[in-house]
């Protein structure tokens, strides 16, 4: 057999440390989760993620993430088009501004936005006037989901819409086309791959959201009970086996999410290179 | 002769034949989306940011320096620059080996690997914490171990850090792996056929090349390990004037209904979130001028 002859040093070395440290931070933790599932019997996982306070988290944890997802995938398209395609004052510090729920921390994020849309809040007293109590409801949930996934659409859609070539909404405007007729039959086609990615990213990081939401949910069972605080309770109770099995649940969403969005990107690349 | 001003413009549109002009679309809407977005961007990410400085001043600029001088604070801003900095060191000696093995070398795996070391960001932070409690927690395999050596983990600093490390793990090695990737590997060879030893190769050729992908990295990193709430909140204990950063403080106080000091405490991070953002900015501009992002 021959051997083969890497001539860069530093192979032995870089990759000892990379999987000493994967392994010390990532994968013995992770697979202390795979043990402990396995001491568990398969009915009583059933049993946990079955119980009716549960099953109606994982309930509201999808249906807010999923609006708040939306939301963000038709603003994500808006703000992309605006940074991309207009000129106008202030357009750098509106960019800079994206990555802002990146950047600060969640618990801030969360009461912050708690104190602006109570009853006594700005924001609040708007909604307020219309009859809507948005802090301690679903509504305030979703509120706190659309601030942390504003950014994910925006950037996924961004270098898309850079390198699209303006070519053919030129020929589709020659050709008579109205400016409406060529976003949905040009445009939106050539994004729909970075939207979906945008969204799915912004929709998996929603469901594990913790920090930002806490504080303004007012964590009612059943109402306003999201599933990474039903782990959080049962982890305080020191009810390891229960927190372990619906988070089980979640890692299999989050998997899934993230698998979906691959199979996307795979197509989204092939685009992007393909551009130009 | 009002009339004949505002008639010539127009004509002069019909008849001209820039497609760009048309293609660009009207001037309502395009004032219109950026009147929306402005907006959009004002309520849900300004609004927040003016409310934590009006509600910490709320009582007055006394009130506001008590809060952030008070002991319990002053341990939290420690701690957190603690756990930051050794998540930014961590990440960045991880960061820049894995980019390198990954990068430079064919072997087996390497798809298996990438996705391996992304896995943490997408695992909700709650679990991050869990699996650090199963791992080091009192049910644990090696709990008995930790005691009789007087290791404490879960609700200790350890925890904490190892918190922070594992949810910005991937930070830095994303941003220089793509980086590497393009430049390819023909330089470092012909650098290790002419002698040079391996330190040398990465100082005088790799890092010229990835400087600016792998501050931006750090600044990132830096960021999200400041405000790491969730999982630091599973494995902290809450232990006042020791397990407790910024965050965490910011959450007792304001469960504590001590409205005025937890927004005096949040205003500390919201300084420096826009102090990195705007680093971040800085760092993207001379990376995307130098061709490196």
């Amino acid at each position: 057999m021959k051997k083969k002859v890497r001539i860069i040093p530093g192979f032995g070395l870089s990759m000892g440390v990379t999987l000493t440290l994967l392994g010390l931070i990532v994968l013995i933790p992770l697979a202390s989760l795979i043990v402990f599932t396995a001491k568990m019997s398969f009915s009583d996982i059933i049993e946990v993620i079955t119980r009716p306070r549960v099953v109606a988290s994982f309930r509201v944890s999808l249906l807010t993430a999923l609006i708040a997802s939306l939301v963000n995938a038709v603003m994500g398209v808006v703000l992309a088009w605006v940074l991309v395609r207009y000129d106008f004052p202030l357009k750098r510090l509106l960019d800079g501004m994206i990555e802002l729920p990146f950047a600060l921390p969640t618990a801030v994020a969360g009461i912050s936005l708690t104190s602006l849309y109570a009853d006594s809040g700005f924001m609040g007293k708007l909604f307020g006037k219309f009859g809507i109590k948005v802090a301690y409801t679903r509504f305030g949930i979703i509120i706190a989901l659309i601030f942390i996934g504003i950014p994910f659409v925006v950037r996924a859609v961004q270098p898309v819409l850079e390198k699209l070539d303006p070519l053919y909404e030129e020929a589709a405007g020659i050709l008579g086309a109205s400016r409406t007729k060529i976003f949905w039959k040009i445009i939106l086609p050539e994004l729909r791959p970075a939207i979906f990615t945008g969204f799915g990213l912004a929709f998996g990081r929603c469901l594990g959201e913790y920090g930002s939401v806490v504080f303004i949910a007012g964590n009612q069972p059943f109402e306003t009970e999201i599933t990474p605080l039903i782990i959080m309770s049962e982890l305080q109770e020191y009810d390891y086996s229960s927190a372990t099995a619906i988070a089980l649940v979640m890692l299999a969403a989050a998997f899934l999410i993230l698998f979906l969005v691959n199979l996307i990107q795979i197509h989204n690349s092939k685009i992007l290179k393909g551009g130009h | 002769m009002a009339a004949e001003a505002k008639a010539a413009p127009v004509l002069a549109r019909e008849g001209s034949t820039d497609i760009h002009e048309q293609t660009k679309g009207s001037k309502s809407v395009k004032w219109l989306l950026i009147a929306l977005s402005v907006l959009f961007l004002f309520v849900m990410l300004v609004l927040p940011l003016i409310t934590v400085v009006s509600e910490a001043f709320k009582k007055g600029f006394s009130s506001y320096t008590e809060a952030i001088s008070a002991d319990d604070t002053q341990s939290a801003v420690w701690l957190t620059l603690e756990a930051t900095v050794i998540a930014v060191i961590i990440n960045t000696v991880f960061g820049l080996f894995a980019a390198w093995a990954v990068t430079k070398f064919r072997f087996k795996g390497k798809k298996l690997l990438v996705t391996l070391i992304d896995l943490p960001v997408t695992v909700s932070p709650i679990i991050a914490g869990l699996i650090y409690v199963l791992t080091f927690g009192r049910q644990s395999a090696i709990y008995p171990f930790l005691e009789a050596h007087d290791l404490r983990v879960v609700y200790a600093v350890p925890g904490i850090i190892l918190a922070t490390v594992f949810v910005t793990f991937p930070f830095i090695s994303r941003e220089v792996l793509p980086v590497l990737e393009a430049q390819g590997t023909d330089e470092e060879e012909a650098a290790a056929m002419m002698g040079a030893k391996g330190l040398t190769i990465f100082r005088k050729i790799t890092l010229p090349h990835i400087k600016w992908a792998l501050l931006y990295g750090i600044v990132l990193c830096a960021a999200r390990a400041m405000g790491e709430f969730g999982a630091v909140s599973v494995l902290s204990g809450h232990l006042r004037g020791q397990t407790v950063t910024l965050p965490l403080q910011v959450e007792i106080l304001f469960g504590d209904n001590k409205y005025v000091p937890a927004f005096a405490v949040s205003s500390i991070l919201v300084v420096l979130a826009v102090i990195l953002l705007i680093l971040r900015s800085i760092v993207e501009y001379i990376g995307k001028r130098k061709g490196q992002r």
